[in-house]
């Protein structure tokens, strides 16, 4: 086991550490002297070689992401903080709002600066109330102290920061939907291209950033671009950090290298599955990964092209853990439910299919599958994510990446306990 | 109850000005619009999707459109204590489903349904965010999280 230390949640035990001075005792705030002490540019090349990928769930590259948008465009420029965290197994960006807010905001003043935005906001899930208080002392005291505003630390850069509430709406967190609904309509995701970084908020170069992503970036400054990349994986290194919840003895967050291999995070992290199980599945990366059995997730690294290969993802890095009392059609059925209450209903694919996976998984969990049912939930998965076939990458039947959230892992549970879904089939029907 | 809704004002003009000096375009105040009006009403009246209308230059049934795609828009009264139990997987697993059951015969209501006293509304709502501490139950804007039903009952006597 590796002897990392803990970069993002270092402070996270201590007392007030949610607060400004605090931060600023840890040294906070002199990555963000440093950057507007540097180009705009010279800030995403050192952000681009330090192979930041976000931690949002797409995993795209960061500095990449910036460098989309046009820096000789006359519209303005916007930087969103993507807060609305909602996907199944995901509680790591609250614990950084609740705990590290200032790192948070130091990122997102350094990103603002690089892409030249003066306005940026934080779309904060709308759940999250106390988090939310702690964000509005969090801009009261950036103001304060000439973090945000006018001329901030007498660089001539002007920054503001507007707290934005979502108000309970998975899609919201992808980063179309989110614009949509910034603007004050229903968050339904737009067609690409346009990227965001050319047409985004108000038709605007907008870069969407998450939390951790951007908690990530003082530490670049900082530490230089060379020891970020020195951690983990070269292709996607740095700092991770990874919920564990599900049938463990010792659910949490835990802030580890990328790469950790999966079995020291459920085993030793989270102290094992709980009242002396047996591991049966588990999703590596939030409720949109396609799960692994025991087996495999015994032998794969918490890596981004790992998991790929695995033909999962690692996602929002949230595990969640099922043991072998788990009835996976059952199991199978909360996250299709989940998925139908979600779907936005603007892609009929989608929207319908979700609905009927739920209606015919309800009634294989009360033992009333039809013989052709298993072929059938086959046939909804790929008519709403597409075929699954990641070497031909034949997928994307939706306008935004819902489908396939849905599809991989609904497909993955019947595919692997395929036994468990036979089992779900009326009596007689195996007899005929 | 229609003629009420439709004389909505907003009790806090200031608030309501510093949310609009917030955004560039005033339409883009919309949820934050929504979020206040709700704070002030339990829901979102007719007369309130009215008020947001105008000031975010939209019409009525566009906003309409809007509010009805969100969960936390209410379009009713909901009860005092709006009790919001996560049934995702993570807190599925660790017996949410007993929680629900437990406030179901508490309050004899169903999931959507608010106690005749018009005290508690028992909501089933979808992961909260707060998989680490499951079950977790969001008692109007308070987490509660790793909650026992000993401990849930205490909470419900507490705020009776």
């Amino acid at each position: 086991m590796s002897e990392f230390k803990p970069i993002l949640t270092e402070f996270i035990d201590q007392k007030n550490c949610h607060t400004f001075d605090f931060y600023e005792s840890k040294g906070g705030y002199s990555a963000l002297k440093k950057a507007l002490s540097m180009s705009p540019e010279d800030v995403i090349e050192e952000v681009k070689a330090s192979n930041l990928r976000g931690r949002g769930g797409a995993g795209f590259p960061t500095g990449l992401k910036w460098s989309f948008v046009p820096p000789d465009s006359d519209k303005p420029k916007y930087l969103i903080n993507n807060a609305d965290e909602s996907e199944p197994g995901t509680f790591k960006d609250r614990l950084l709002m609740n705990k590290a807010p200032h790192q948070m905001l130091e990122g997102m003043i350094i990103a603002a600066y690089s892409i030249g935005c003066h306005t940026s906001f934080i779309y904060i899930r709308g759940e999250f109330y106390k988090e939310c208080r702690i964000l509005e002392e969090m801009i009261g005291d950036a103001y304060e102290h000439n973090l945000l505003g006018k001329n901030i630390l007498d660089s001539g850069f002007n920054l503001d920061i507007v707290i934005h509430r979502g108000a309970g709406a998975y899609i919201c967190g992808e980063e179309t939907a989110l614009l949509e609904s910034l603007e004050g309509k229903r968050g339904w995701p737009r067609i690409k291209p346009p990227f965001p970084a050319i047409e985004g908020y108000l038709k605007s170069p907008t870069v969407v950033n998450n939390v951790e992503t951007l908690s990530c970036l003082p530490h670049i400054l900082n530490r230089g671009a060379e020891w970020f990349r020195s951690i983990g994986p070269k292709k996607g290194p740095g700092p991770r950090l990874f919920g564990v919840s599900g049938t463990v003895n010792n659910p949490g967050v835990f802030e580890e290298e990328m790469g950790i291999p999966l079995k020291d995070l459920i085993f030793d992290r989270a102290g094992g599955i709980s009242n002396g199980g047996k591991l049966k599945a588990v999703f590596p990366g939030g409720s949109s990964s396609a799960i692994l059995t025991a087996e495999e997730a015994m032998d794969v690294r918490m890596d981004f092209d790992e998991l790929s290969e695995k033909k999962s993802m690692l996602g929002s890095a949230g595990v969640i853990v099922m043991d072998e009392t788990v009835n996976m059609v059952q199991a199978c059925l909360n996250i299709a439910r989940f998925y139908a209450h979600e779907s936005c209903g603007q892609c009929t694919p989608c929207r319908e299919g979700t609905t009927w996976l739920v209606k015919m998984l309800t009634r294989m969990v009360h033992g009333k599958g039809t013989s052709k049912d298993i072929d059938m939930l086959f046939e909804i998965t790929d008519n709403i994510g597409g075929l699954i076939d990641f070497s031909k990458g034949s997928y994307g039947k939706t306008i935004c990446p819902f489908g396939e959230a849905v599809a991989w892992p609904v497909r993955s549970f019947v595919e692997k306990f395929k036994d468990e879904f036979l089992q779900c089939i009326m009596k007689e029907e195996v007899v005929a | 109850m229609e003629s009420k809704g439709k004389l909505f004002q907003y009790t806090d003009n200031k608030k309501v000005e510093n949310i609009l000096s917030q955004y560039p375009d005033n339409r883009s105040a919309t949820l934050p619009l929504l979020h206040l009006a709700q704070a002030q009403l339990g829901y979102i009246s007719t007369g309130a999707i009215n008020a947001v209308a105008k000031l975010t230059e939209t019409h009525p049934a566009e906003l309409m459109d809007c509010v009805s795609f969100y969960s936390m828009f209410y379009l009713c009264p909901q009860g005092k204590y709006k009790l919001q139990v996560c049934q995702t997987l993570s807190c599925s697993l660790n017996g949410a489903d007993n929680i629900v059951e437990h406030i179901s015969k508490k309050y004899k209501i169903k999931p959507g349904e608010t106690s005749t006293d018009g005290k508690f509304t028992l909501m089933k709502v979808e992961c909260l965010g707060s998989c680490g501490t499951a079950p977790v139950v969001q008692i109007n804007n308070d987490y509660h999280e790793g909650l026992t039903i000993p401990e849930l009952d205490e909470l419900l006597e507490n705020v009776q």
